[in-house]
């Protein structure tokens, strides 16, 4: 054997980290016209334990693999995927049924650091689908509520119909979070902000040196409305964002998430607003 | 026979030698790879004995042009990287990762092949070369994976080299030319003069001495290792090119804005040829096939390459839709945020990237053009 360097090991198993575990479809959530929640329980050996922010590869049989954030983790087994049909794969998952198979590799990349909130005011600013890897942030901070001053979220979608987890907010509300919801263009059923979601950050920072900020949706909002959070007065350092590029391995291996200087399945997909700046200003990076 | 620790090394073997050499590695059970003549050019491939080492080709160089020649002489390694790299072998252009079957409940995933993990004896690594493997293991070789499985068995004997090519930049790297440091079993350096055609054998690892102390070789006196030393010594002062590589991670850094990238993008066909050719380059995509009766799928590992436009494909369109910017991805990735990914360069100058590119475009010179439109950028 050759000489080798401290990463070369001689293989641990056979099913390494491009195999995908089983899982089933426990249950099936339409959120939107194009958005569904799927519940997803292991059919024999589980995923690890996911962290907020974190994200599997799911693979529809025959049609391929994609990456898609957590947006729950229940009774320690129980993954809750939230997927926007968009192409083959999506759409394959979007339309599984309950007792349909799904194949999951993971849990993938960074977290939110939940605890960065601890003491302080937590804001969460969700836009679209964004809100589904920022849901787990809710839930944590929901479940040991005392831990933190505030905690405000603020959700904007394009319209009322593109809300997703609608029911939800609600509760969320009941359970001592400060819920504020705007709609890019409203309807006649509408009674509530219409605007960016941008242009609700301002009302609802009120201590920014005291203020952990946690940023998902499309990368043009985060950009706007994490600009608005420095704005405000908070610093880049606690505000998180949660960031998007192709992906193909999820295991720092195909070079495709590639960010500049940052591999975003294996130093992202959450990273500090002061390490993405310099990065989403640069177009075509 | 002496025992190998016994043995004072450096030795000295013959052409003849070398032949027991590669005999000893067939014997140990290894799959030998080494360079012999193809198609017109040097590829590496599965050799059945020594006899198929390219002796007597040597190869001319040049951006955008790579021709075998004749040498003067018999040399087995009188030739600069050709159009493939070792990568081929650890690191496969295709491979299955798992295949699976449709079950009544979804599907099932079929058994890991369980075959043996070749173990192969790379037989002619020049001094780059052995650096690119090292810098692949670093991304490559997580634990369990197939790639640390071929890895962990692999057998190097490196060659040092005494004759760099039109393209080679490997001594401004510290990459070369001579092995030293660089982690393989046996190092040969090549020696031709009126005695014959011998090699001088350093030893790099246990096993490279077991090896060795299967093959007839002799102590080489001391002015003859002073003389195999000084050639592979004074083989960096006769690279083809030369790159200014102080702190090209800062480069890099600062220049996603520069004029350069468009002058470039102007040039280049986005091919992705100096990808394939380049030995570090590792990207890949996954492919998800069927069968005709959708009973059985598999997922397939192949190269891919930053220049394809579908490589940052996300939902609605690709990120690096411009040449510039593909571009812009690889040189600055190769150079500078290798350094943040994976803790080094990801070049080491074989220059194979600019041999291979059809548009003859020399890394060393899109990077003296950089450094220039930094320096002017400053001054102003």
């Amino acid at each position: 054997m050759t000489v080798t360097g401290e990463h070369v090991t001689a293989p641990a198993s056979a099913l390494g980290p491009m195999q995908p575990s089983r899982y089933v479809v426990a249950a099936r959530q339409a959120e939107t016209h194009d958005t569904v929640t799927l519940m997803l329980r292991p059919v024999g050996d589980p995923i690890e334990p996911p962290r907020p922010g974190q994200f599997t590869m799911l693979y529809a049989y025959g049609v391929g693999e994609i990456p898609v954030s957590i947006s729950g983790f229940h009774r320690g087994q129980v993954l809750v995927q939230t997927i926007r049909a968009v192409g083959a794969v999506t759409r394959a998952l979007c339309a599984a049924a309950p007792g349909a198979m799904i194949g999951v590799r993971g849990p993938f990349g960074t977290d939110w650091q939940v605890h960065r909130a601890d003491g302080r005011d937590m804001l969460v600013v969700a836009g679209g689908i964004g809100l589904a890897p920022l849901r787990p942030v809710l839930l944590a901070a929901l479940a040991e509520r005392a831990r933190y001053d505030r905690v405000v979220l603020l959700v904007g979608a394009r319209s009322p119909g593109d809300l997703v987890f609608a029911r939800e907010l609600q509760t969320w509300r009941r359970r001592g979070a400060d819920v504020r919801v705007t709609v890019d263009h409203g309807n006649a059923d509408w009674h509530g902000q219409v605007g960016l979601v941008t242009r609700l950050i301002e009302g609802a920072v009120e201590d920014p040196a005291w203020t952990a900020a946690f940023v998902c949706g499309p990368e043009i909002m985060m950009r706007f409305s994490a600009e608005a959070l420095v704005n405000c007065g908070i610093a880049a350092e606690n505000i998180r964002v949660s960031l998007e590029r192709n992906m193909r391995c999820g295991a720092a291996l195909c070079g495709h998430c590639q960010l500049g200087p940052l591999l975003l399945c294996r130093d992202g997909p959450v990273v500090s607003y002061a390490e993405a700046a310099p990065l989403v200003a640069e177009k075509e990076l | 026979m002496d025992t190998a620790a016994a043995i004072p090394v450096p030795r000295l073997i013959d052409a003849e030698g070398l032949g027991d050499l590669f005999q000893a590695l067939v014997t140990g059970g290894y799959q030998v790879i080494g360079p012999t003549v193809q198609d017109s050019a040097i590829v590496l491939s599965e050799l059945s004995s020594a006899a198929e080492l390219p002796f007597g080709w040597g190869v001319r160089l040049q951006p955008g042009g790579y021709q075998l020649r004749h040498r003067d002489d018999a040399a087995a390694f009188g030739h600069a990287a050709g159009p493939q790299s070792w990568k081929r072998f650890l690191h496969p252009p295709r491979e299955r990762l798992w295949s699976a079957r449709r079950t009544a409940d979804g599907f099932d995933l079929d058994e890991a092949d369980d075959d043996e993990p070749p173990r192969y004896a790379f037989l002619g690594v020049r001094p780059c070369d052995l650096r690119a493997i090292a810098i692949q293991d670093r991304v490559l070789a997580q634990p369990g994976s197939r790639y640390a499985a071929r890895r962990a068995r692999l057998f190097i004997v490196a060659v040092n080299c005494t004759e760099p090519g039109q393209t080679c930049f490997c001594a401004s790297l510290g990459a070369g030319p001579g092995a030293d440091g660089g982690a393989c079993d046996l190092v040969l350096t090549e020696l031709l003069d009126e005695h014959g055609h011998r090699f001088l054998v350093d030893v790099g690892s246990q096993q490279g001495a077991g090896l060795l102390g299967q093959v007839r070789s002799e102590r080489a006196d001391d002015a003859l290792v002073r003389r195999a030393r000084s050639a592979v010594r004074t083989a960096a002062d006769r690279m083809g090119r030369q790159l200014e590589a102080g702190d090209l991670r800062g480069l890099m850094a600062d220049s996603y804005q520069a004029a350069r990238w468009d002058d470039v993008a102007a040039r280049c066909l986005t091919c992705g040829n100096c990808t394939m050719a380049c030995p570090t380059c590792f990207c890949t995509t996954v492919e998800d096939t069927t069968d005709l009766t959708g009973e059985h799928a598999e997922r397939w590992e192949r190269w891919d390459s930053c220049f394809d436009l579908d490589f940052s494909y996300l939902h609605g369109g690709s990120i690096r839709s411009s040449a510039k910017s593909r571009y812009r991805q690889w040189l600055t990735h190769k150079l500078g945020s290798w350094h943040d990914q994976f803790g080094s360069s990801g070049c080491v100058g074989c220059g194979r990237c600019i041999a291979w590119c059809p548009a003859g475009i020399d890394l060393t010179e899109e990077v003296r053009a950089l450094r220039a439109e930094r320096d002017l950028r400053e001054e102003q």
